[in-house]
């Protein structure tokens, strides 16, 4: 298989989830050759080379799909710590964030789900899965947001935003009266 | 075309200081063709929701539309031949009545509404075959899958001139492909032209709807509808990109 080849059947699969640069699919392929992972074969009468995988190569894949992926690889979650921070930052209404993300990610699984329910034939497993994926993921960040909802409502928000001014114009009342004293 | 029409409706439970307030001035719309999610906790006014939309329960305040005839003004036998000649429920269980087969079942609505047994059972045999269950019609609901019986219950919620189908969790017990399998056929019945409610306290399922109602505490808090183009998050290979 050569390179373009190896573009088209990668998003056909994953249906365009995570689009290759054609750069990027040769500099892999380069990389891979220089670890013995896969090796050249003759160019085709049209000038295309294509790569033979190797046995060290199918080693290297076998060990790939046997091996779990580690969370802590994927990078951190940005909406944790948005509300972590936004918990302890004085004049931030934590229900609305809460709200605000939880209406956006659903709106997101409503995309998915429209374009999951074009099409339900065998052929296109594969790109249905990566799309339930992505579903899938979404519905846990919602879940998760209830929960946070539920334990802003048992636990309320922590003192620090209780004992600081919570808005401009309180900050502002704050100051005069301090400057009055 | 609106369909169920929900204007500024209240509903009080109770009087005095043990009132509870279920909903408090929620207006919603409905049309044909499209299904309306609604999400919320326990005790959000979701179910409350429902049995107002479905004329099971009256509001306190404001008033419940149902394909143009104000629920409020119709006596209870009024309101009983427009529940059975109109509105179709599924529920996460208790659907079917175990001493009827299939399309006795879905029959049901259409004979208690005085129309003739052959034809009615013509009707049922017809909505059971659009919802692929051909052939099953004799059979008992206990000699069915709970993919099957919920099956059943669209059939019946849709037969007939009913364009009105209110789901409580239908996909409750059942297992996710199963109950993706359901959800899918509610979704289609609705853009041949049915309206939809769908209560649910799951995203996922929620996510089959063209617009999804946040209920907090008897009230609307906020809205999602999907976009018009959402062939630009993906290239199907289904033919969308």
């Amino acid at each position: 298989m050569y390179g373009y080849q190896l573009r088209v059947t990668f998003e056909e699969s994953t249906g365009g989830t995570w689009p290759l640069n054609i750069g990027q699919v040769y500099t892999t392929l380069s990389r891979l050759e220089r670890d013995k992972l896969v090796c050249p074969l003759a160019e085709s009468g049209t000038g295309q080379r294509p790569y033979e995988i190797t046995d060290a190569g199918r080693a290297e894949l076998a060990l790939w799909f046997a091996t779990p992926i580690s969370h802590g690889d994927r990078p951190r979650d940005e909406l944790a710590i948005k509300l972590a921070l936004a918990l302890t930052t004085p004049g931030v209404d934590v229900g609305a964030v809460v709200q605000t993300q939880r209406t956006a990610t659903v709106r997101t699984m409503q995309e998915y789900t429209r374009l999951k329910h074009r099409t339900d034939r065998p052929a296109d497993l594969s790109w249905r899965l990566v799309v339930d994926a992505m579903v899938f993921q979404a519905e846990a960040e919602v879940r998760w947001l209830d929960h946070c909802e539920v334990s802003l409502l048992r636990y309320g928000p922590p003192s620090v935003s209780e004992k600081t001014p919570v808005s401009e114009q309180e900050a502002g009342d704050e100051a005069e009266r301090e400057a009055a004293r | 075309m609106t369909v169920l029409e929900l204007r500024a409706v209240h509903r009080v439970h109770g009087a005095g200081q043990t009132a509870v307030h279920a909903l408090r001035g929620v207006t919603l719309t409905v049309g044909a063709g499209e299904l309306v999610a609604v999400m919320g906790p326990s005790g959000s006014g979701k179910s409350t929701l429902l049995s107002l939309a479905g004329g099971l329960d009256r509001p306190t305040e404001g008033d419940v539309v149902v394909d143009g005839t104000v629920l409020g003004g119709c006596s209870r036998r009024g309101l009983a031949a427009l529940r059975r000649r109109r509105i179709g429920y599924v529920f996460q269980d208790l659907n079917l009545l175990s001493s009827l087969t299939a399309a006795e079942n879905v029959a049901l609505p259409l004979e208690l509404d005085g129309m003739r047994v052959r034809r009615a059972r013509r009707l049922a045999q017809e909505a059971l075959c659009e919802v692929d269950l051909d052939g099953y019609g004799p059979r008992f609901p206990d000699e069915m899958s709970g993919g099957q019986q919920q099956r059943v219950a669209i059939a019946r919620a849709l037969v007939g001139q009913r364009r009105l189908v209110l789901a409580d969790e239908p996909t409750g017990a059942l297992d996710s492909q199963t109950g993706e399998a359901v959800l899918r056929l509610l979704r289609s019945k609705v853009d041949g032209g049915a309206a939809g409610v769908l209560v649910t306290h799951e995203a996922r399922h929620a996510a089959w709807a063209d617009r999804v109602v946040f209920l907090r505490d008897g009230l609307i808090v906020d809205t999602s509808g999907p976009l018009d183009q959402p062939e630009e998050l993906l290239t199907t290979p289904g033919g969308a990109g």
